[in-house]
């Protein structure tokens, strides 16, 4: 066994479980009777060709990495995140109301602003789900998807009623969507004509940010060492609990801020759908970019390219774009079982033996004295 | 309509809204009894309440119309249990981590159901769905008839589960290993229980059960199918076996808790009661929180190897 072997093994595991989750896929493609391959091709393609379309890839992947990045900080702390949508929805009302409701300030003062008040909507939305993790015990995973669909109703609740648009109602309408936000609280373009926004700016500093904070400062040692061994974390004196509760806000407070970025940058006012499963395509992400920021802005990158594809799809090849979130899903059930095979020398050492492959010169096992009939009775 | 019509309108609605919950919770109850967190349960629900929808939409006539929804529930089991054979696969044989494999089989479910309804169906469209079968005498009652013996077959039959489950989880052998494998599956292992089959096994039970409460949603409790049918009711199922303390009647009971919330904030909206509606359809999902965090006690009762994967060749 040698390192050739190793390499060999891994590039053997990743690129199973890449065609395992494009097999989960295709199956579901033939269903609905597509061109399998023709899909894929478009999906992986079409966004490329064009300026509009290397944009637009960039526009989703800016909330796909500030939800990744919080998503991270949670599952380092060994706390499963999955209330990113919900955060993301308390983040957006909560950055409407500071920029619909604090107005005449120059932009310099309100756009800092209500970015800071989307980071703290989701923050104290996840906070919730942190503090009845730490104090009573409750499953985080549970709390923070019954969360989101209260979250959603919040929403809804105040698109309808405190926040509408006055010309939705004079009109009649009745569209739930809040007023066009002053132009002071919008995020620039980078492009012109395209919808390519400085929030791409703040995404990467973040993503620099958390890795400084998760393995240059002390707070994110600790918060990774509660993650990865509560008990030897517990006896080395670090308050697990308080750093649930921490991991758990930071989290809600990017997933927060990506609401907030996604509503100053791209659609300046809150709308229904503004969400539309970043939450969720934000875990992918992060699991996707190894939990680790250099990881996971290419990870949104090309997730960005897959949503994309798969709107692409939609309209080229009559592929429903639900199909995105089938391919998520087996690209998660693929990474996580690939974990298995990559993280456990076991596994590899087990693969090596029945491959018979010569082995690193050491002590004879009991298994090798019998194989050469050398044990006696 | 006095005060008893009122609560008899709430019981009468909410019994048969507990069937879809009490058939996942109790499929989830094996899952964890095994050892097996299976958070996946959103998803099969999604694919069962989509393929029972499928035959009744498809054979309105023909030979095999009146056997429609009996396919559609056959069809939602298998594919369930074939779906808990996948997260089998993945959390068992491969032992990844659970709770984030459950996100993956979720996303697979909604995406699937929801891709395959938009091309084979495309709109919100109706079915006859299973018709009510009231009980000969005992829905004459006054009160309890309409209450307890005016439903579907189905919801009779998901009832009985409950001591079906109790007596398979508790007085067979069977049950008496997957009780084994969720608790302590090192001893199980040395007395010959083959761990990894048993969890198998549970999954692909729990998988079913789970693709039949979502055929529920589809036939009997909405009669047609749409992308967010489940509505969180597979998420809401698994916190019901914290809250049920892993046995069938405390189950019964949370789910008929959770149903009865549900009715009540319908009628809420239907009373015309000046309150935002979202609100009252906020009330169950808050109520799962509010009880996850006054049941937390119940988890000392729980399957003490619950979400953890079991190799046979690591050291103690």
């Amino acid at each position: 066994m040698n390192k050739g072997f190793n390499a060999l093994y891994g590039t053997i595991v990743i690129a199973a479980s890449a065609l395992a989750a494009i097999a989960m896929a295709a199956v579901i493609l033939i269903a609905v009777g597509a061109d399998a391959l023709g899909t894929f091709r478009v999906i992986l393609t079409d966004p490329l060709k064009d300026t509009f379309g290397l944009t637009e890839i960039l526009v989703r992947a800016v909330p796909l990495i500030l939800i990744a990045l919080g998503i991270a900080v949670a599952f380092r702390s060994g706390i499963l995140n999955i209330g990113a949508e919900g955060q993301m929805q308390a983040g957006i009302i909560a950055a409407t109301a500071a920029a619909l409701y604090l107005p005449g300030l120059p932009k310099a003062v309100l756009l800092p602003l209500v970015l800071a008040a989307g980071a703290l909507g989701g923050g104290i939305w996840a906070w919730i789900a942190g503090a009845l993790k730490a104090r009573l015990g409750v499953n985080e995973i549970l709390s923070t998807v019954m969360l989101n669909y209260i979250a959603a109703q919040f929403y809804t609740f105040f698109l309808r009623g405190p926040m509408i648009d006055p010309n939705e109602l004079q009109t009649g309408s009745g569209t739930p969507q809040s007023p066009r936000l002053p132009k002071e609280a919008w995020l620039d373009r980078l492009i012109p004509g395209t919808r390519l926004h400085t929030g791409l700016i703040i995404a990467i500093v973040l993503a620099v940010l958390v890795f400084l904070f998760l393995w240059r400062t002390t707070s994110g040692f600790r918060m990774r060492a509660a993650g990865a061994e509560e008990k030897a974390a517990r006896y080395a004196g670090i308050d697990v609990e308080k750093y649930i509760i921490a991991a758990m806000v930071v989290s809600g407070a990017f997933a927060g801020l990506a609401g907030a970025v996604e509503l100053t940058g791209v659609h300046r006012r809150a709308i229904e759908g503004i969400t539309s499963g970043y939450g969720f395509s934000g875990i992918v992400v992060a699991l996707f970019g190894g939990l680790h920021p250099a990881g996971i802005v290419p990870a949104a990158v090309f997730f960005g390219l897959l949503i994309l594809g798969a709107d692409m799809t939609q309209r080229s090849m009559g592929v429903p774009a639900n199909m995105v979130l089938v391919l998520q899903g087996a690209v998660i059930l693929a990474i996580v079982s690939a974990q298995m095979f990559l993280g456990n020398p076991y596994a590899r050492d087990r693969l090596a033996r029945r491959l018979r492959l010569p082995r690193r010169p050491g002590p004879k096992t009991l298994e090798d004295a019998a194989a050469e009939g050398g044990l006696k009775q | 309509m006095s005060i008893l019509d009122i609560i008899m309108n709430i019981l009468a609605i909410g019994v048969p809204f507990s069937v879809a919950l009490l058939l996942a919770a109790l499929g989830e109850m094996f899952n964890q009894r095994a050892g097996v967190f299976n958070l996946g349960c959103e998803g099969i629900m999604s694919m069962g309440a989509f393929l029972a929808f499928l035959p009744p939409f498809f054979l309105k006539t023909g030979a095999l119309a009146p056997w429609a929804n009996l396919l559609g529930f056959a069809g939602a089991a298998a594919a369930g249990a074939v779906l808990g054979l996948l997260f089998a696969l993945v959390t068992v044989s491969f032992r990844a981590p659970q709770g984030i494999a459950g996100i993956g089989l979720q996303m697979l479910g909604w995406g699937a159901a929801g891709t395959l309804f938009r091309h084979y169906v495309g709109g919100v469209t109706g079915i006859g769905g299973v018709p009510p079968l009231p009980i000969p005498f005992l829905s004459q009652i006054p009160f309890f008839g309409p209450v307890l013996f005016n439903h579907n077959i189905v919801a009779y039959l998901a009832f009985l589960a409950v001591p079906a489950s109790w007596y398979v989880l508790f007085k067979t052998p069977w049950g008496l290993k997957v009780r084994a494998a969720g608790t302590h599956p090192r001893a199980a292992d040395t007395m010959g229980i083959k761990v990894t089959r048993v969890r198998y096994q549970a999954l692909a039970l729990g998988g079913a059960m789970a693709g039949l409460a979502g055929a529920y949603l589809s036939l009997c409790q909405a009669k047609m199918f749409a992308d967010d049918i489940v509505a969180g009711r597979g998420s809401i199922a698994v916190a019901l076996v914290y809250f049920g303390r892993w046995h069938p009647a405390w189950i019964l009971s949370g789910a008929l808790l959770f149903s009865l919330a549900q009715a009540l904030q319908l009628s809420i909206q239907v009373l015309g009661i000046k309150f935002p509606y979202e609100f009252a359809v906020m009330l169950p999902y808050a109520l799962v929180i509010a009880v996850l965090a006054f049941s937390r006690r119940s988890r000392l009762r729980g399957p003490a190897e619950l979400g953890k994967p079991y190799d046979r060749e690591t050291r103690i």
